[in-house]
């Protein structure tokens, strides 16, 4: 059987550099469809890890480019990317 | 079809609204926003912004925001330019341009542009103070609650 594919995560601005990463591939464990259930497993990831994603009210996410909510399904070979609320303009 | 640009370099104001009128006699009004870069933050003096933003998604982004705006106020033409990079005190941010038959219709949209383009577009703002110190721009409410405001029915 083949290896499951890997997830791409992206992360910007401050979390990019409160990570010290812009970009990881990672294969999920069975059971984490959703971006909630994502951002929950990134919590256990490592102290950066825990601290970012503690506040998720201010993580914004987007799936494969457009902008999801907890609810949304994630799973292999989406490009998943978490940012801080956007400041452009 | 608007025109949507991610870019480091300047744009020019005058060469973008020909470009959206050229040739058109059925153009009544035209809005115009140019964002440019404040010398200081909570009046600290700033050296310079940087914008970063997420490739890709941000001219998909900008361009739904764009769609909305034509459909919402029958726009004749639209144009979105928004510079990322390191930007000195002085220097253009970001450009949007509504045209519409009447004032209001463009004036409105322009707004609504600026709005929508400032919390739903993935942009970020890093301020470099004077002094070397360095801080990504902290969302406003107030920022959130005017690009609300467009959200209900009209």
């Amino acid at each position: 059987m083949a290896a499951p594919a890997p997830l791409r995560l992206l992360y910007f601005a401050g979390l990019r550099e409160r990570l010290g990463t812009a970009e990881e591939a990672v294969v999920l464990p069975a059971g984490i469809a959703t971006v909630g259930a994502l951002m929950a497993w990134q919590r256990g990831r490592g102290p950066a890890h825990a601290a970012v994603f503690a506040a998720a009210a201010r993580v914004r996410c987007a799936v494969n480019q457009d902008f999801a909510g907890p609810d949304a399904p994630v799973g292999a070979g989406d490009e998943v990317a978490f940012f801080p609320p956007m400041t452009g303009g | 079809m608007a025109t949507i640009r991610v870019q480091p370099e300047d744009f020019d104001i005058g060469a973008e609204v020909a470009a959206l009128t050229s040739g058109r006699t059925d153009i009544g009004g035209i809005g115009c926003f140019v964002g440019t870069v404040r010398d200081s933050s909570a009046s600290r003096p700033i050296a310079a912004l940087t914008l970063e933003h997420y490739p890709g998604m941000t001219e998909r982004a900008m361009a739904r925001i764009a769609g909305e705006a034509e459909r919402r106020w029958s726009l004749l033409g639209c144009t979105l330019i928004h510079r990322v990079g390191r930007l000195a005190p002085g220097a253009n941010i970001v450009l949007v341009v509504a045209a519409a038959a009447h004032r209001q219709a463009a004036l409105d949209a322009t707004a609504f542009l600026i709005d929508w383009l400032k919390t739903r577009a993935p942009f970020w703002k890093k301020e470099i103070f004077l002094d070397g110190s360095e801080a990504w721009v902290a969302a406003r409410e107030s920022d959130e609650d005017a690009a609300a405001r467009w959200s209900g029915d009209r």
